[in-house]
């Protein structure tokens, strides 16, 4: 009866903590990234590593800089901002690039902030534009999958799985001209970032976040909305020199933007309304870039750029105050 | 949209904890030795002692009353004698001392005067409003608001409806639900009596949908009653603020800053209802209240009939005891409590529940920084930004607490309830608002001196000039014989 936490009520809780929500959302990415180490081999299984290791690392020495409680840092955020740049970057990424930009992203994206809750800009997408741009080559790598054989009960490993004489090849989004078989993209079999390919354990992940009620499905909505109806009205119009509505969505990191990039908590706008523009203003963003831009995926652009547009959205778009809309009886 | 499914935008469902005590019949509180009746109201307000330390009591005389209406007064509910008038620990979560009356209690049942029936319909509606008062009544859903003021305000405001609320959406409380379900008649015939009080037109009784029963039973008790109409509203929290319930009855909402009757409707407590037929029909005051005594911590947990000034102490022995992993008590719900200093605190009439929880139904944890997940605005029914109002009220930065809506928050704590950082946010929005008052009062206190040293200096003024005058006017007199002289010696 002594103890003297907070007395204010309510005296009772849902239960539910920050760093749950943190391991839910990154045990839901865990499929799709499984995925790329399968179609990618060893190097993707690096790349995952050092970017999970150098985000704890750097989060738990700038707690201890910052004197603050330390063990903090296992508290699912760096975990998730690591493995979030882990997945957007090619698997042929060097490991020191990979755990480089990971440690800017917390370091520069997240601490100088003032920690957890405090960055204005999504860490990891902030991580992945500073590698784009200090190390445009070796982003830019793409690698064709090296699938295992499953050949009579044995797995045959190939050298390239193993990351030795990787064969490069052209993303869908560099090379549409090409065209891949709906079931390629839907699967991941086909080359891009590590985690990006395999659409289908994307959104399957991200259906479960919206179930499990981590996410709100707005966001997700949104963006697939805002990206497909442009990209649908411009194909109609002249399909030889626009991607159909199906490539935008299955292709290069849109899934992974719709249900785990744009929705992080701490950079996306809080009310509903809010959200629908943030959604909007990301999908929209993206065909931009995608169709019209120097780079040929514009996923970590797009979201940096609502982010930056957060607060604005924040400040106008509120949640209307219970019986403000019975203005005539005021 | 499945949106428009919920009777409004916000709101949570949190673990009930119902089942502990909605089977278990009211129970009645074996007779108490001491009472405690407090001198000091909820709303500030204090009343005087009419009865001298050492005189004898009988249950129902009017011990206390105050100098207006908002001021309710105290009756007492034992036979025996009135022993001291001494400061004793009050049921602040800050244990501060007000001045009690305490009774001893001789252990006979009977009141002290016989109160013959008396049928409200050749009663005028003033005479119901003026018993209501005469009885000592407020709102016993928790507010505490002297319920004949209510209605007199209502009256004069021409509502039509009377909406009655047996929403009880707290986790754990069932008093509400257990008085619908066995006295119904009892709250209806009290419904009947408000709708003459205020000559509305017609009265809906709101249950929560989790109340089957209680549901029957009042369904029962309106049968013949063309106006009266039961309404079963779904559980969310929280139901049963005043206005959510009426946009969940009516689909109208009350305007922020506005009270209900200006929709024309007044809503009161099922509990109230009951409390106003007993002095209306039998002139008998409020004293006593159905309470729930309930929590993990309880050896027993139910509903009681207490008499109003019982110790907690004595409540919770008569439930069993406390079992050792209790870690707080609190008086009321657990979303809108208040935490008890010490279980030797009395009651009052607007306690409604007393609840001993374990750490692992308080789940308290140390909070975290805020991570912008907006479940708080999710969940907010009011349609505010938490978050907002706590990150400005943590700075003390009152007028953008302000702006996010501070003074629109009920302090339901929803956004507590849900945040996954666990942040204390009811706590930042009550020190908001208390530091807020304190300074209401304080530019008030100093309007106050203003006007009085204004009134002063013109006071002052106005006597100089008086003064003067007085003085000019005396001048005058003297020398006008003056001048008279010198005229008439001119004359000379």
């Amino acid at each position: 009866m002594s103890k003297m936490l907070a007395l204010a009520s309510p005296h009772t809780h849902a239960g539910t903590s920050t760093t749950r929500l943190m391991y839910i959302v990154a045990a839901c990415l865990l499929p799709a990234a499984a995925a790329g180490v399968l179609y990618f081999g060893l190097p993707a299984l690096i790349v995952l590593a050092s970017c999970i290791a150098a985000a704890c690392l750097s989060e738990w020495l700038c707690l201890l800089l910052r004197r603050r409680d330390w063990r903090a840092c296992m508290d699912g955020s760096a975990l998730l901002t690591g493995l979030l740049l882990a997945m957007s970057l090619p698997a042929s990424t060097p490991w020191w690039v990979a755990a480089f930009g990971s440690a800017f992203a917390i370091i520069i994206g997240k601490q100088v902030f003032g920690g957890l809750g405090h960055n204005p800009f999504n860490p990891a997408m902030l991580g992945r534009v500073m590698l784009l741009i200090c190390f445009p080559v070796e982003l830019t790598d793409w690698r064709a999958i090296a699938t295992p054989d499953f050949a009579d009960g044995e797995i045959i490993l190939s050298a390239a799985w193993q990351g030795i004489d990787a064969i490069s090849a052209a993303t869908p989004l560099y090379n549409m001209a090409e065209g891949l078989s709906l079931v390629e993209l839907v699967s991941g079999a086909h080359p891009g970032s590590l985690g990006e390919t395999s659409s289908i354990l994307i959104l399957l992940g991200g259906l479960a976040l919206v179930w499990l009620k981590i996410i709100r499905p707005v966001i997700p909505v949104a963006l697939l909305l805002g990206l497909g109806a442009p990209a649908l009205v411009a194909h109609l119009i002249a399909p030889e020199s626009f991607d159909s509505i199906l490539h935008h969505w299955l292709s290069g990191g849109t899934m992974l933007a719709a249900f785990f990039i744009a929705t992080d908590l701490v950079s996306s706008p809080t009310s509903n309304k809010g959200q629908w523009v943030f959604g909007l203003g990301c999908g929209l963003l993206i065909w931009l870039i995608r169709s019209f831009g120097s780079y040929p995926e514009g996923v970590a652009f797009a979201v940096l750029i609502m982010n930056a547009a957060t607060p604005v959205i924040d400040h106008y778009l509120r949640p209307a105050v219970f019986g403000s809309q019975s203005a005539h009886l005021q | 949209m499945f949106l428009s499914a919920r009777p409004f935008a916000g709101g949570i469902h949190p673990k009930g904890f119902k089942e502990l005590t909605e089977d278990k019949y009211i129970d009645r509180l074996d007779s108490p030795d001491h009472l405690y009746l407090n001198l000091q109201q909820r709303n500030g307000a204090k009343l005087v002692s009419l009865v001298e330390v050492g005189e004898t009591v009988f249950k129902g005389q009017l011990l206390a009353k105050g100098s207006s209406d908002m001021a309710v007064p105290l009756h007492s509910p034992v036979n025996g004698k009135l022993e001291a008038i001494k400061e004793v620990t009050s049921p602040h979560p800050a244990g501060l001392k007000t001045s009690c009356m305490v009774l001893s209690n001789n252990g006979d049942p009977r009141w002290g005067e016989d109160h013959r029936p008396c049928d409200y319909r050749q009663l005028t509606p003033e005479q119901i409003i003026q018993k209501v008062l005469n009885a000592g009544i407020v709102g016993l859903g928790g507010a505490a608001f002297p319920t004949g003021v209510k209605l007199r305000l209502a009256r004069q405001a021409k509502v039509h409806t009377l909406l009655i609320n047996g929403g009880e959406c707290e986790p754990y409380l069932t008093c509400d639900d257990r008085l619908m379900r066995e006295q119904a008649a009892e709250i209806v015939s009290g419904v009947q009596m408000m709708l003459k009080a205020l000559g509305a037109q017609q009265a809906i009784i709101a249950v929560e949908d989790n109340k089957g029963e209680a549901i029957a039973m009042m369904a029962d008790a309106i049968a013949e009653l063309p106006q009266i109409s039961l309404k079963s509203v779904p559980s969310l929290y929280p139901m049963g603020s005043e206005r959510h319930l009426i946009k969940a009855v009516t689909g109208e909402m009350v305007p922020p800053g506005q009270l209900s009757t200006k929709l024309g409707i007044l809503v009161n407590n099922v509990a109230t209802a009951r409390a106003v037929f007993h002095a209306v029909r039998f002139s008998r005051p409020l004293i006593e209240r159905v309470i729930t005594v309930s929590g993990a911590a309880v050896e027993e947990p139910g509903n009681l009939v207490v008499p109003i000034g019982t110790l907690v102490s004595q409540l919770i022995a008569q439930c069993g005891g406390l079992k050792v992993d209790a870690a707080r008590l609190v008086a009321g719900g657990p979303m809108m409590g208040q935490a008890l200093p010490s279980p030797f605190v009395p009651t009052d009439k607007s306690i409604g529940g007393v609840l001993a929880l374990t750490e692992s139904e308080l789940r308290q944890e140390q909070s975290h920084a805020c991570v912008r997940c907006g479940s708080c605005v999710e969940a907010c029914p009011m349609g505010l930004m938490p978050f907002q109002m706590a990150a400005y009220s943590r700075v003390s930065d009152w007028p953008q607490a302000q702006h996010f809506g501070l003074d629109n928050c009920l302090l339901c704590g929803a956004c507590s309830y849900v945040c996954p950082s666990k942040i204390p946010l009811v706590q930042y929005f009550q020190h908001a608002r208390g530091n807020l008052n304190a300074q209401r009062s304080m530019r008030q206190k100093s309007a106050h001196a203003r006007e009085l040293t204004q009134a002063r200096q013109l006071r002052l003024a106005k006597e100089a000039e008086a003064k003067k005058a007085a003085k000019a006017a005396k001048a005058s007199k003297r020398k006008r014989p003056a001048r008279r002289r010198a005229a008439s010696g001119g004359e000379e």
